[in-house]
């Protein structure tokens, strides 16, 4: 399972990569895995608030429908439209052009609140027990 | 893109609509003629439709044949055990069935007919509160989620009259998707609450989320992996304590029956699902019902009708109240089946209501025990009427829960739920209900078990399964990503268009 060094990792199984105070946001790895193939997903539109642990949007696989959940509190200033017709992409290239929204972040202290790839790692391995 | 009949083998045994058979004059019956005295005076002219029903115009050969061979492609109850958890698919009596359909002719309005309808709903009413320890109830919820939805709204109604202000609904993560479905619609906020290790919630666990925003908590006993929740009493004091209510989904309701009573467990409102619990036909078989059983001080916000006693000890129904969150269904909610309940819980009787709980558990233990030998069982809580096992052993050998359900189809027998509750990996949720007789839980037990050995000997085979069923394997996933709703469209009754 891949879980990149230069990301930051939710509990709720979201990436966070930071970029000034715009964080992109995805699922990782190993939420893909567990989800299996994803067929359906929706995002907030652009221009909505969300808040840090509230839902931006859902995915849906053959298993189950799960929400999505902001790593921080911001607005949203880009969707990625593009995996409304190919969810697939989400199983893939999770970390790439899978990409789910972008946020413009309010406060910068939430990023603590996220964890670095060895806590997510460990994270993982305790919740897959 | 995958070529879909080479997957399926689908289009090959797909029975055509009846509307692609339909041609003009097919049909040779004659149509009954319209009564001799017809109360069309009473009706508004702009209100009758003069025009003919847009139904296909086939003859009895092919319409008799048609609804054979569909039933021939199904899997019922009344085909062999049907083990889907939390889904109560029991055998429904044939008794309930001649029963509810000798009122089906009496019209709404004949009003003398009504008053002994009035008076079985009335008593069906009191046999529930009795069965659930409850004070007061609506018959008329539709089906589980409607009676979750109008639970909810009771709770709010009573919260707002109270002059309160409260948000949240608390919900273990062993429920039902439908509750925060139901909380959402209700307009409130949901917070998942962790079962933990146990399978059960902890009193301990609760504390920690109860502050003066929350509402309710919405719980079901036993729980959707089930097991009882044994610190419902004390879970009961918090929520209380905080002012808040206890809400119980009733949809194990099957594992208690006659046993223990959710009134006495401190339950302040649940919701009964009639087409499990009651035996009447579900999925596909029927409407469901969904009645809501209040304790006395929630008892204002029921829906309305109310069914109440005239100065002559007849009943009627009042139609308005101030303090009723109104109505929720049209006519009198789903009466077929609220009769067919009756029916069941006057033909089994007090000691035949225990019996079904008993031997729901009795045969759901049976197969734990013989099945847990076979799969993994991620809780070692005792458990009621349903249990769930994991595909932890046959994952290693490439087989997944999903295999082993296509699997069970081979062998003639409908999957139990697969991947649910959330809370476990690769879930097998196995209800057999207490209908069973032993030598079909032993065929079921012996398919496992087979299964098992499949996966350990010759994993290769579960990918082509099945292939002897109406359909094969179907690609799940290709059909979620490309929907195509295909319907034919009569546009008029001389005319068929096919529409894609």
């Amino acid at each position: 399972m891949n879980f990149p060094a230069n990301l930051k990792y939710t509990k709720n199984h979201e990436w966070a990569r930071v970029n000034g105070n715009k964080v992109t946001v995805g699922i990782t790895d190993y939420a893909q895995s567990e989800l299996g193939d994803i067929v359906y997903v929706e995002f907030n539109d652009k221009g909505t608030d969300v808040k840090q642990d509230g839902i931006f949007g859902t995915v849906e696989s053959v298993k189950a429908v799960s929400e999505l959940y902001a790593p921080v509190t911001g607005t949203i200033v880009e969707v990625n439209n593009a995996l409304e017709d190919t969810p697939e992409l989400i199983n893939t290239d999770c970390y790439g052009n899978a990409w789910m929204i972008v946020i413009e972040m309010k406060d910068t202290s939430e990023l603590d609140n996220l964890m670095d790839s060895k806590k997510y790692e460990d994270y993982v391995s305790s919740e897959a027990k | 893109m995958h070529d879909r009949k080479a997957i399926t083998g689908f289009p090959l045994v797909v029975e055509p609509l009846l509307s692609t058979m339909s041609k003009e004059g097919k049909n040779t019956r004659r149509m009954p003629a319209p009564f001799e005295e017809y109360p069309l005076d009473d009706i508004k002219k702009d209100m009758i439709n003069n025009d003919l029903p847009l139904i296909p115009d086939v003859s009895e050969v092919e319409t008799v044949r048609h609804f054979t061979r569909l039933s021939r492609l199904n899997y019922g109850i009344d085909d062999g055990i049907y083990p889907l958890g939390s889904c109560t698919m029991k055998y429904n009596p044939k008794i309930c069935e001649e029963i509810a359909s000798r009122v089906k002719d009496i019209h709404p309005a004949d009003k003398k007919a009504m008053v002994d309808i009035l008076r079985i709903l009335i008593d069906l009413s009191k046999n529930f509160e009795e069965i659930c320890g409850m004070d007061a109830s609506t018959l008329w919820g539709a089906a589980g989620a409607h009676g979750e939805l109008t639970g909810m709204l009771i709770i709010k109604k009573a919260l707002e009259t109270k002059g309160e202000v409260r948000s949240k609904v608390l919900i273990p993560d062993t429920a039902h998707g439908t509750n925060p479905a139901s909380c959402a619609i209700a307009g409130f906020n949901t917070v998942q609450i962790p079962s933990g290790k146990n399978g059960y919630l902890k009193a301990s666990t609760l504390k920690d989320y109860i502050d003066h925003d929350v509402a309710a908590l919405m719980i079901t006993n036993p729980n959707t992996l089930g097991i009882f929740e044994q610190e419902i009493a004390c879970i009961a004091e918090l929520i209380h304590n905080n002012g808040s209510y206890l809400y119980m989904d009733g949809a194990n309701l099957n594992a208690i029956l006659g046993t223990s009573r959710p009134g006495d467990m401190g339950v302040d409102c649940l919701h009964l699902n009639l087409h499990k619990t009651f035996a009447s036909p579900h999925g596909g078989g029927g409407p469901g019902s969904g009645p809501v059983l209040v304790k006395r001080q929630l008892s204002p916000y029921l829906p309305l009708p109310w069914i109440t006693p005239d100065k002559k000890g007849l009943y009627k129904l009042k139609w308005d109240s101030p303090t009723s969150i109104g109505r929720i269904h049209s006519g009198m909610g789903n009466l077929a089946v609220l009769l067919k309940a009756f029916a069941y819980i006057l033909s089994l009787g007090p000691d035949g209501l225990k019996e079904v709980s008993r031997v729901a558990t009795l045969n759901a233990n049976y197969l734990k025990a013989r099945l847990s030998k076979s799969f993994d069982l991620p809780y070692n809580t005792p458990t009621l009427h349903e249990f769930v096992l994991t595909d932890k052993y046959q994952k290693a050998h490439g087989v997944t829960t999903m295999d082993m359900a296509k699997a069970l189809i081979e062998f003639g027998i409908h999957p139990p739920t697969v991947y649910f509750p959330l809370v476990v990996n690769g879930a097998i949720m196995i209800e057999p209900t207490e209908t069973e007789p032993l030598a079909e839980l032993k065929r079921f037990a012996d398919v496992m078990e087979t299964i098992a050995i499949m996966a350990k000997d010759s994993p290769h085979v579960f990918k082509n399964m099945p292939s002897t069923s109406p359909v094969c394997r179907l690609d799940e996933v290709w059909a979620a990503r490309h929907l195509i709703l295909t319907w034919n469209m009569i546009e008029s009754n001389k005319k068929v268009v096919v529409s894609k």
